[in-house]
């Protein structure tokens, strides 16, 4: 079986940010980064698959040099050899663009499954995996919590709302997205971090995927990033207490909204 | 106990290779996932949380800048790094760590015959066998040149005699290298736990390093084949060479205890409020104390590099180690000690792990070599006067 794990790196959670001077993400200069959580689940999913069905692991990552740690980590957890897409044009894409770029680069290895975190943690769209299914016209499920081979087929349990759940059965190739929290990823071991050093990484750029500037333009656009502005207003009610307490409720109801 | 995202100040990380920073977080996600958890519990009934072994060598910290016999082959600066993320969750785990890998491993690597070789450093590596390693004496600590325990030859054997004292993984040790005393100078000697004469009992009572097991080792007419000996092991310079090995990754280590105080006590000050509700962390007296810390963390994190870079290349002087040992110790028990004092009454508790780093902190300024000793080789080195006697 051939697993195409697709994988990025995130700002590391709990990071101090701020904002970049035009207001429209944040500077990325004094934070570190680390592999997007939910990734880390579907890559422990494609390593036990397998362990258990043979095969292999690829690992597919979008992003600026610095991603390399992201791929070294995940080389050194045991998947075989890595692609690495990296271009400057790459810098600013969307969900659209970076699952374009991802579709190109992986057509030519016809994976068998390509499984990717349920969303990212830095844009929290949780389109990329989607797209990309589209794109290469693949069947996908979401928000996966288990993953059973049946000889050419899978069946899948997914997460619904309100502790539901759907099993769903799948013909293969397939994409899916994968929900955190589903296994216990193993560690790197240092002899893994070691053997990493000698495993295949190939880069990709825009041209190397016969992809244009005009094939990725961004479809949406951050406008404007800002932190969560706090207020703090006091506000006393004048009047008998059956006036107040009824104006107090109208605001809690159609104001703060907590009633 | 606050959640812990690394210290760096200065970019050091930007210092690292991939490798590096990999192998860091390896061991940060372990010690925060299967060492912090218990670690109070144990150091309150002085438990060597033993079940971690297995784990610890699966993950391959056991030997991890040795070559061959599985270990992991890692550069100094990574082997550096593991002790720091060790010694961030306990310094008596990390001290099990050293003694395993620095002085159990590295003087059978280093002098070892072949057999010896493979008997026991696969099984070390793999943590299906346990080390120990004899040089401190109850008379004998920072004068180890001075030391009784005798080795008789006795036709083909040797006949071992004598008393080691403050010895970590004594009790628990499947072999012990003991040196000792013989006509042609101080030799090493592989014990093994079990052999006629040779026991070991456990030093009860300490306030440092309750989750390592620290022992005394009795020799009386302990009987072993010549093939027991370290062959390449000639005089006190191969027990020293082995120090040096440990302390190097002391230096590292304790940087890893003092950001863990520092860090606990900087998100301490940051939410504890006295005085008109403001943050301590408010106040200049505890801004003092805190931009002390960091400066002394950051040069702290220099020097372990540096001199672990220049051991890379083969150019670490026993003197640069001490010069780290020294310096890392010092600043990490003095952080210790400020961190205590902004955490008031709490940091008297182990709910907060200050304590036990501060405790734990005594002895490693301590063992390996005191403070004084270095002082007085970094002394030696720049006067070119001894000046111990
Ligand atoms: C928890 C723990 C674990 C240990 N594990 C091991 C182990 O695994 N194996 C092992 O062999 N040993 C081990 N040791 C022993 C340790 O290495 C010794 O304690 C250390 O070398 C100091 O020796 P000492 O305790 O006899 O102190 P002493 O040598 O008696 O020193 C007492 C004081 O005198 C000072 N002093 C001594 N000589 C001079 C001088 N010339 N000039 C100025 N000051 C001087 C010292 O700096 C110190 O302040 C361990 C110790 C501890 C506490």
């Amino acid at each position: 079986m051939k697993i195409v794990v697709c994988l990025k790196q995130v700002p590391a959670r709990d990071s101090l940010l701020r904002l970049n001077s035009a207001g429209t993400w944040i500077q990325e200069t004094d934070i570190s980064f680390e592999v997007n959580e939910p990734d880390i689940y579907a890559l422990e999913e494609a390593l036990r698959l397998k362990e258990s069905q043979g095969g292999e692991v690829v690992v597919c990552s979008l992003g600026p040099a610095r991603a390399q740690q992201a791929i070294k980590e995940a080389l050194a957890k045991g998947a075989d050899r890595a692609l690495h897409l990296d271009d400057p044009a790459f810098a600013n894409l969307d969900s659209f663009g970076i699952a374009r770029a991802m579709a190109k680069a992986l057509d030519a290895e016809k994976p068998d499954l390509i499984v990717t975190g349920l969303q990212s943690d830095d844009f929290g769209a949780a389109q990329t995996g989607v797209i990309l299914a589209e794109l290469m016209g693949l069947p996908h499920s979401t928000i996966i919590m288990a993953i059973e081979v049946q000889g050419s087929a899978i069946k899948v349990k997914r997460e619904l709302e309100a502790g539901f759940f759907q099993f769903i059965e799948m013909s293969l190739p397939a994409l899916l997205t994968i929900q955190s929290g589903i296994n216990k990823p193993r560690y790197a071991t240092l002899k893994g971090i070691m053997a990493a050093k000698n495993k295949p990484l190939k880069k990709l750029g825009m041209a190397d995927l016969g992809l244009s500037a005009a094939d990725l333009a961004p479809r949406q656009k951050f406008t404007r990033v800002y932190v969560p502005e706090k207020r703090s207003k006091t506000e006393f009610f004048e009047g008998g207490g059956k006036d107040v307490a009824a104006k107090l409720v109208d605001k809690l109801k159609n104001e703060a909204r907590v009633l | 106990m606050f959640p812990f995202h690394g210290v760096d100040f200065l970019e050091f990380d930007s210092l690292l290779s991939d490798e590096e920073r990999l192998v860091r977080q390896t061991v940060r996600e372990f010690v925060d996932k299967e060492v912090l958890p218990g670690i109070e519990e144990w150091n309150r009934e002085a438990k060597f949380p033993k079940h971690l072994v297995p784990m610890m060598a699966e993950l391959g910290f056991f030997g991890a800048n040795l070559t061959g016999y599985g270990c992991a082959e890692m550069s100094n600066v990574e082997y550096g790094l593991i002790m720091q993320e060790l010694e961030r969750g306990d310094s008596g785990l990390r001290s099990f760590v050293s003694v395993q890998g620095a002085l159990v491993m590295y003087p059978i690597h280093a002098y070892g015959s072949d057999e010896q070789k493979e008997k026991w450093l696969p099984a070390m590596q793999q943590g299906t066998a346990i080390g120990c390693f004899g040089l401190t004496e109850p008379d004998f600590g920072s004068n180890p040149g001075g030391m009784r325990t005798r080795a008789r030859k006795d036709g083909d054997d040797f006949i071992l005699n004598g008393e080691k004292a403050w010895i970590t993984s004594g009790t628990i040790a499947d072999v012990a290298v003991v040196w000792a005393r013989t006509e042609e100078g101080i030799r090493g000697f592989l014990v093994e736990k079990g052999t006629p004469g040779f026991t070991s009992k456990d030093i009860k009572g300490k306030w440092s390093l309750r989750a390592s097991v620290t022992s005394t080792l009795a020799l009386q007419d302990v009987r072993v084949p010549a093939s027991a000996m370290l062959p390449c092991a000639k005089g006190l310079k191969a027990p020293l060479s082995c120090l040096t090995q440990a302390r190097y990754g002391i230096g590292w280590g304790a940087v890893g205890a003092a950001m863990a105080c520092y860090n606990e006590a900087l998100e301490y000050a940051k939410t504890r409020k006295q005085f008109d509700d403001k943050p301590i962390a408010a106040h200049q007296l505890i801004q003092a104390k805190l931009a002390d810390m960091i400066t002394e963390i950051t040069k702290g994190q220099l020097l372990a590099l540096q001199v672990g870079r220049l051991k890379d290349k083969g150019r670490a002087e026993p003197v640069h180690v001490s010069m780290l040992k020294r310096n890392n110790v010092k600043i990490a028990l003095d952080i210790a000690r400020a961190a205590r004092d902004i955490l008031g009454a709490n940091g008297v508790a182990d709910e907060y792990p200050i304590f036990r780093h501060m405790c734990n902190l005594e002895s490693v300024f301590t063992y390996e070599g005191t403070h004084n000793i270095h002082t007085l080789a970094i002394g030696e080195t720049v006067t070119g006067i001894p000046a111990y006697r």
